[in-house]
């Protein structure tokens, strides 16, 4: 229903011409990097086609070297591409230098100048755009205030820690009001507690300036806590674009839904299907309902994933959908994670958030296993 | 237990030499040769520079402390002379010498690797591998040639010939200051609005100067101290102080000399602890 | 952007990081193509020329240059006689180099382990203590090695005064001052790469050998040893070549009798006015120190191979 709604809009949208270009901030068509040549040649990025639009939180996620760097450092003039278009708001930007972009970075090590204090690194890219000292000195003040360093504008860069250094990055990279902010998985230096305080922080700042950002990482909860829209890479292609919920909940592919969360992903066949949905008969027998999405093929052998969460132990009364032998049961306080081993050798991991006090728990009892109606999904 | 106990209280001094002899890094005898060889490194500086004050024509009769020969060597018209010229040769050799070096060691770390990388290294330091006697009189020789098609004599000779055996020098410290510097922040000026010129001017320079000045002290020194190229490129008139030293050591040992050389090691000696201080600041 | 503007783009960014790079690298290494290389060319082509009455040369083809260095002629019948004077020199100073290498080998590895294996703090103050000899005049260093070892010298004086000796020693004017003197002035290049090399040596693996049953002599030459071998190797050759070519320490402490290489082509180009001869022996130098770098490659690229 929602990819369908989505199908429409865009065409709306581009019949519309003009007007949709104002919605979208970066556009990139085809786009191919290949480093080296003949046999030693790596291709970092395969024909990819983006759109990011205006205001939003746009998230690059993927493993490391999926290509998602390189991208990033396309948009932002550092490499330029094999072959391919950039656009920014509309105009060709592809070749341009970097100085003549009017996007800026977040460096994955802050890139701070280690010979200019704090207000002199926030100041820099207004100095170079020749605003007059004024300018340069009011604005460098509203981003101290922006994010929290007022007592710091005259420290040097080596004096403040590592979660205040992040912050400078990135004044000094919103100081110019650029129209495209990248950052390139700038938390990844911080300890746990400082970057879940980081990632509320740069989610409230982005509402708040209306900036587009556009966000490297490799970390998926990073990811789906902060992002309007989610990019998955994977080996230089873009796999799969959607909102977190769709990436969580509907993955199309195989890679996307087993690099996000945990899930369980079966093998089988299908038996019949109608609409959107096919009946997928598992490898030890039993039966299961199936959503197919958009754009995958719904017959013969298939995989199917199953998110530990929409499963869970079928009461003494119910009918289960599976069994299952217990090996492991892991319990974290609101949940318990069990960990089953199936009639066809497959293991199976669910998530049980009531009392276990009714259930056999030794290892090796056989339980019953329920799904949640329309949470099982065919993969591409 | 109780024995173990009454051992150690018996011979404490002996249970010390022997915890010290467990110092598992310690090798018998090193400590000896270390200071041996620091006492034999400054021991002949140390008699020049202290017989240099000495109020007396002997240099190994001590008397009384006297600056009488620094005003003699102070006096001496030749001295002074000589002075002029050394200075003026190494400024020039320094400048120019590290002028090139650092565009040298720009090119051969500010972008990717490239082919003849190796060669242009091996161009570079090339005066650092050969006898520096070899250096000299093949010097002599183009120059000879040269002056002879083309008539120009002058003290250019000597300076470019200066300036090319301090560039290795100066070369070493600005390359190893940019290897260390990453590219990163360059790239950061750049997504900041700035052009390369102004890269260059507000990020690579300022984080670059630590190495310039370096490598500039390096080439002052080396061509404040050379004596083989300059006794064979030097024409009349070119008497550096180390020739001019040289000479006066030829003719006859006098305190004067060792007034005048303590002048030049202290200005060396000055100069490498500047240096070490500068690269000390760097480590920071 | 179509695809020929874009690899316009390409073809334009890397045609001006070639030119950067050309312009930037092209003074010093034209400097030093033309003030250090060409007149190793240059010194080719006069060693085969025939030596100018007043210094200099005659442009006349020779070989002469080459076969005084073995045979002389004899100056009324024009035959040629074997005359080991020259080639004694170049063993000389072969033998002399080689044996300052030995001496500061045994001298500068205790004392680079020595420093390498204090703490970090005093560990800059005695690499300062050995730098600054390193970058002082050699010319200098040298004359105050002369007046320490002279018959009338600070030492023969000293050991006079404690009534351990009654005549003065003769050392300077010897093979033995030369010796002394060019161990005096390379120690430094010996102890500073045998320091970077020992510096990174991970103490641990000591431990490790002395855990293992080794003797200290055993953890020296089977743990601490091969694993300094780069340093050993830098070390060696920066002594040893600077040492075959040297020129001020048997200038001064060899008194002018006691001949190296150095001097020998020195003369040749000063009092005995015979440029050809000079040429010819500077190259026979030349074509040592690079069969010693050759060498040094080899082991070098041997021992990276064998770390890498």
């Amino acid at each position: 229903m929602e990819n369908d709604g989505e199908r429409v809009a865009t065409q709306t949208m581009e019949k519309a011409g003009a007007e949709n270009r104002r919605n979208v901030a970066i556009s990139a068509r085809s786009l191919v990097k290949t480093f080296g040549t003949g046999e030693f040649a790596v291709h970092a990025l395969k024909d990819v086609d983006i759109d990011i639009r205006e205001n939003e939180f746009f998230t690059l996620l993927g493993p490391s070297g999926c290509g998602k760097t390189t991208l990033l450092r396309m948009i932002a003039g550092f490499e330029l591409p094999t072959s391919g278009i950039i656009q920014l708001d509309g105009q060709d930007i592809t070749a341009l230098p970097p100085h003549k972009r009017p996007v800026n970075t977040v460096f994955q090590s802050y890139a701070l100048f280690p010979h200019m204090t704090v207000a002199e690194n926030i100041g820099f890219g207004l100095k170079m755009l020749g605003r007059s000292g004024g300018d340069i000195d009011k604005r460098v003040k509203r981003m101290l205030a922006l994010v929290q360093l007022e007592a710091m504008a005259n420290r040097r860069t080596d004096q403040l820690s590592g979660g205040q250094q992040q912050r400078v990055a990135l004044a000094r990279a919103l100081a110019p009001e650029p129209k495209v902010l990248l950052l390139d998985e700038p938390l990844a230096a911080l300890d746990l507690k400082l970057r879940k305080n980081m990632q509320i922080e740069l989610k409230s700042l982005q509402a708040e300036t209306g900036i587009t950002f556009v966000f490297v990482t490799h970390d998926q909860e990073e990811a789906l806590t902060m992002s309007d829209r989610i990019a998955v890479m994977r080996a230089g292609e873009i796999l799969q674009i959607g909102a977190p919920t769709d990436i969580y909940e509907r993955p199309t592919h195989r890679f996307v839904a087993d690099f996000i969360g945990d899930i369980n992903i079966l093998e089988g066949s299908v038996v019949s299907s109608e609409g959107r949905t096919a009946q997928v008969r598992l490898k030890d027998g039993a039966v299961i309902e199936a959503r197919v999405p958009e754009g995958v093929d719904g017959s013969g052998d298939v995989a199917l994933a199953i998110r530990p969460e929409a499963a869970r132990l079928a009461g003494p009364d119910e009918t289960a959908a599976l069994s299952g032998t217990l090996e492991n049961v892991v319990y974290f306080g609101a949940a318990s994670y069990l960990h089953l081993r199936l009639g066809s050798g497959e293991e199976f991991v669910l998530r049980h958030s009531g009392a276990l006090d009714a259930y056999d728990l030794s290892t090796g009892s056989v339980l019953g296993i329920a799904l949640q109606p329309g949470r099982a999904r065919v993969l591409e | 237990m109780a024995d173990l106990a009454t051992t150690h209280d018996a011979a404490p001094a002996a249970r010390a030499r022997k915890l010290k002899a467990r110092d598992l890094k310690a090798m018998p005898g090193f400590k000896a040769i270390a200071w041996a060889c620091i006492v034999a490194l400054y021991l002949p500086l140390i008699v020049l520079i202290v017989f240099s004050f000495n109020d007396n024509r002997s240099v190994v009769k001590w008397t009384e402390f006297s600056l009488r020969w620094y005003q003699a060597a102070l006096e001496n018209e030749g001295i002074r002379n000589a002075a002029w010229v050394s200075v003026k040769v190494a400024l020039v050799a320094t400048i120019l010498s590290t002028i090139a070096a650092t565009m040298a060691a720009l090119a051969t770390t500010r972008a990717a690797a490239f082919k003849g990388q190796g060669l242009a290294y091996a161009i570079i330091n090339q005066p650092l591998m050969i006898p520096e006697i070899v250096t000299a009189i093949a010097t002599l020789s183009l120059f000879s040639l040269v002056k002879y098609v083309t008539g120009i004599t002058g003290i250019g000779y000597l300076m470019a010939a200066h300036t090319a055996f301090c560039i290795p020098f100066a070369f070493m410290p600005i390359r190893a200051r940019l290897e260390d510097m990453t590219l990163t922040l360059e790239q950061a000026g750049a997504d900041l609005y700035a052009t390369p010129l102004q890269a260059f001017r507000y990020i690579t320079l300022p984080l670059l100067m630590p190495g310039i000045v370096a490598g500039a002290m390096l080439a002052f020194v080396v061509s404040l101290d050379d004596v083989i190229i300059t006794l064979m490129v030097a024409g009349p008139g070119e008497t550096t102080l180390p020739i001019y030293i040289l000479g006066a050591i030829r003719r006859g040992i006098t305190p004067e000399i060792n007034a005048v050389s303590t002048i030049l090691v202290g200005v060396s000696v000055l100069l490498v602890a500047l240096l070490f201080l500068v690269q000390r600041r760097m480590e920071k | 952007m179509s695809g020929a503007q874009l690899s316009a783009a390409h073809a334009e960014a890397g045609r001006r990081a070639r030119n950067a790079r050309l312009g930037l690298l092209g003074p010093a290494v034209l400097i030093i193509l033309l003030i250090s290389i060409l007149p190793l060319g240059i010194t080719v082509v006069y060693s085969f020329l025939t030596p100018g009455t007043y210094g200099g040369v005659t442009w006349e083809f020779s070989t002469a240059a080459y076969v005084q260095f073995l045979f002389e002629e004899d100056i009324f019948d024009g035959t040629l006689a074997f005359n080991p004077a020259y080639l004694q020199i170049f063993l000389r100073s072969i033998g002399l180099a080689f044996g300052a290498m030995i001496g500061t080998l045994i001298l500068g590895f205790p004392t680079a382990y020595f420093i390498a294996t204090k703490p970090r703090q005093q560990r800059t103050f005695w690499l300062f203590l050995i730098t600054l000899p390193f970058w002082t005049n050699i010319l200098i260093r040298t004359y105050a090695m002369l007046l320490i070892i002279r018959d009338e010298g600070f030492i023969n004086l000293t050991l006079m005064n404690l009534r351990i000796i009654n005549h003065p020693l003769s050392i300077l004017y010897t093979d033995t001052a030369v010796f002394i003197g060019l161990i005096y002035t390379y120690l430094p290049f010996m102890v500073l790469p045998l320091y970077a090399s020992l510096e990174k040596l991970d103490f641990r693996l000591v431990e490790a050998g002395y855990d293992l049953y080794a003797s200290r002599w055993k953890v020296l030459s089977h743990v601490i040893a091969p694993l300094a071998k780069p340093g050993i190797i830098a070390g060696c050759v920066l002594v040893f070549i600077p040492g075959l070519g040297a020129y001020i320490t048997p200038e001064l402490l060899g008194g002018g009798k006691k001949l190296m290489i150095g001097n020998m082509i020195a003369i040749q180009f000063g009092s005995s006015r015979n440029w050809p001869f000079g040429s010819a022996a500077a190259l026979i130098l030349m074509a040592l120190v690079v069969i010693v770098l050759l060498v040094y490659a080899r082991a070098a690229g041997r021992e990276a191979k064998a770390h890498g």
